[in-house]
């Protein structure tokens, strides 16, 4: 099996082994040491302070991810039907956002949303906060948008919805016109073909998405940040705060990360191994 | 003999203003085994389409037991068709690929007397309907691999019992051996031909190879440009083409320009050839057919031509040899070797010859001058399955 080419692997192999495999090494014999260097599983009996932040973390990043999926998957079967042109230009205003950089997306999310923002100033102007007012006898200014579990949500729905976009969009464009043409030709109505046909056969293209959303939105930490207001802890800000912020604890951080990084894992397998069963179950 | 099923009724079809079907008019009957025979863009494959119903044509009919079916989704239509690239769901084991049409069925409920409760087909019919279908195609036992772990032959069958298992009283095949090779092709002609006649169904077939069509088919229907050239038996089109161009497609032709003295007698290079023919004006201008089979050498001051050889192919069963008379090149096929530069004379039989009307085709086609060893490959090279009109609409 060896092949000439193979060499031009090495670079990316020692750097995978300094920079992937080494520092995973680092935070396993991190996470099960003590402040002093000795063997502890400390770290882990105190997690469970903790269980708020990691129920919070996944509750959040599922919706987001479902939310993209709901929204992603539509738009990713719409434009595989259009023609070559829109289909440029919907790719093209799909990845823009994407090539502004994150945190000033993130930030001018802050501006939309805040109290005194553009959207509470829309709402003013069209007399919704009035109407508000006068049907729940309330008397409130503004609403409150910024720093809830909806605004991190959103942020990384629209953070993360292209990459729900375009393993499934590029796994339905591929899809042979003559496969729906037989479903058609065997009695299949525009609904069966769809569930019996392009579903199963875009299963791919959707697990890839959900794993390429998923993940970022279990560990984002600048999200949460921003639009949470830090009232929202993620695992992200936690695990940041036990390295960087006040509550240095690296043993502790390291800990977590491992925890995380193991859910995160089996919750893949279990997805995938899921999706293969899928073809046999969408058809019982 | 049969009754009628499909009829076409001054179909036109075009795409972006340009022509594809140019009013084509045939009547299909009960049972037949109809094939579209034509080269690549000829229109064979829109027409496929149009009695499948996935392309609607721009005007005329497409009607079925009498009913017009212009407007019928492909769902609806009792036609089931199998594909160029026989389109197996690649997700799906060969028995799900089967089963696929019986469970998109609904069929009323026969416990409900009013008949309207519709039910699916049970779990067990299917099963059983299915295990015919691999029985019929030889593939029992094959019911749990995927597609991707099936030769080429194999998925074809898989393609046919797909289609067939729904009883269809139709059933449509985009040339469906075009991707096989030339042995098992053989084998799939026989075997197609045997499924036709075990189910009792019509079939309708496209194809650009005219050994497929004269092999399987009770009807040929020869299209060039969008146009029916002419409908007939395999031995009608073979024996009495009607124009140079089906002269050409079917077989190996000689044509020849020549002069219909009156019935019953041909005028080529100024001599007379007694002829079967008969129906024209009095010396009227005529194409004349001779295969180069109906042609036998003889000595020269026997022959009614006389010519030299240019050319010699051997083919196994026979020669090939190439003749010149006066700049005009024929093909002839003998099974005694003439070797190049003989001069030798040549005789027809009153049967060999058949006259044609002049057509658009005259002078286009039956000269052999550009003969070469490859012209078999040459000839199937202009004849390839054209992506274009045989892929989806994109």
């Amino acid at each position: 099996m060896k092949n000439k080419l193979s060499r031009f692997a090495v670079p990316y192999v020692v750097w995978m082994a300094l920079f992937v495999v080494a520092p995973i090494i680092m935070v396993v014999v991190y996470a099960f040491s003590s402040a002093g260097g000795g063997f502890t599983l400390a770290n882990f009996a105190r997690m469970g302070t903790y269980s708020v932040v990691f129920v919070r973390s996944f509750k959040l990043a599922i919706i987001a991810t479902v939310i993209c999926l709901a929204v992603g998957y539509p738009v990713s079967y719409m434009m595989s039907k259009e023609g070559p042109r829109f289909q440029r230009l919907a790719m093209v205003l799909i990845m823009l956002p994407m090539w502004m950089n994150f945190l000033l997306r993130t930030y001018s999310w802050m501006s939309i949303l805040e109290n005194n923002g553009l959207l509470n100033q829309l709402f003013q102007k069209i007399g919704l906060i009035a109407l508000y007012n006068s049907i729940f006898g309330t008397d409130i200014q503004f609403f409150r948008m910024m720093n809830t579990q909806g605004a991190v949500v959103l942020g990384m729905v629209y953070n993360y919805l292209p990459f729900m976009i375009l393993p499934i969009y590029s796994v339905i464009v591929k899809l042979d016109n003559s496969l729906i043409e037989a479903a058609r030709d065997l009695g299949a109505n525009t609904f069966n073909v769809f569930r019996r046909v392009i579903l199963p056969l875009s299963l791919p293209g959707v697990l890839s998405g959900i794993t390429m959303v998923f993940v970022p939105s279990v560990s984002t930490f600048a999200i949460s940040k921003m639009l949470g207001g830090g009232t929202e802890m993620m695992l992200g800000d936690l695990i940041e705060q036990q390295f960087l912020g006040g509550a240095y604890n690296p043993q502790l951080g390291a800990a977590i990360s491992l925890v995380m990084m193991i859910i995160v894992v089996v919750c893949m397998v279990v997805m995938n191994h899921f999706g293969e069963g899928e073809e046999q179950a969408v058809m019982l | 003999m049969s009754k009628e099923l499909i009829r076409l009724r001054d179909l036109c079809m075009a795409f972006d203003d340009e022509p594809v079907l140019n009013k084509i008019n045939l009547y299909i009957n009960d049972k037949e085994f109809l094939t579209l025979l034509g080269p690549s863009g000829c229109g064979k494959t829109t027409t496929l389409r149009i009695i499948g119903g996935f392309t609607t044509p721009t005007s005329g009919d497409v009607l079925f037991d009498g009913v017009r079916i212009n407007d019928v989704p492909p769902y609806k239509r009792q036609i089931n068709t199998v594909f160029q690239k026989y389109a197996l769901f690649p997700h799906l084991n060969v028995f799900e690929n089967i089963a696929f049409g019986l469970r998109m069925q609904k069929r009323p409920d026969p416990s409900d007397p009013t008949g309207k409760k519709l039910v699916k087909i049970p779990e067990a019919e299917i099963r059983e309907r299915v295990m015919e279908m691999l029985e019929i195609i030889s593939l029992k036992g094959f019911e749990n691999r995927k597609p991707d772990a099936l030769s080429g032959g194999q998925q074809q069958r898989v393609a046919i019992a797909r289609a067939l298992v729904n009883r269809p009283k139709v059933l449509l095949l985009d040339e469906p051996l075009g991707a096989l090779d030339l042995k098992l092709r053989k084998d799939m002609q026989i075997e197609l031909k045997r499924i036709q006649q075990q189910v009792g169904i019509t079939f309708i077939y496209v194809t650009h190879d005219q050994e497929e069509a004269l092999t399987m088919s009770d009807t040929i229907v020869v299209m060039d440009k969008g146009s029916i050239q002419q409908i007939g038996t395999p031995e009608d089109i073979y024996n009495e083409p009607k124009n140079a161009f089906v002269a050409d497609f079917i077989g190996e032709s000689n044509i020849i320009d020549g002069i219909m003295v009156r019935d019953n007698l041909v005028q080529m290079y100024g001599k007379q050839f007694p002829c079967l023919d008969g129906g024209f004006a009095e010396n009227e201008p005529v194409d004349v057919v001779i295969r180069p089979e109906d042609i036998d050498i003889v000595p020269v001051e026997q022959g009614q031509l006389t010519g030299t050889v240019t050319g010699v192919t051997f083919k196994g069963m026979q020669y090939d040899i190439i003749v010149d008379f006066r700049g005009f090149k024929w093909l002839i096929q003998t099974t005694d070797h003439s070797p190049v530069g003989a001069r030798i004379g040549i005789k027809i039989d009153p049967d060999g010859i058949h006259v044609m009307k002049k057509s658009q085709y005259s002078g286009m086609f039956g000269d052999y001058s550009s003969f070469s060893d490859e012209y078999d490959e040459l000839d199937d090279a202009s004849l390839e399955p054209d992506e274009e009109e045989s892929g989806d609409e994109e």
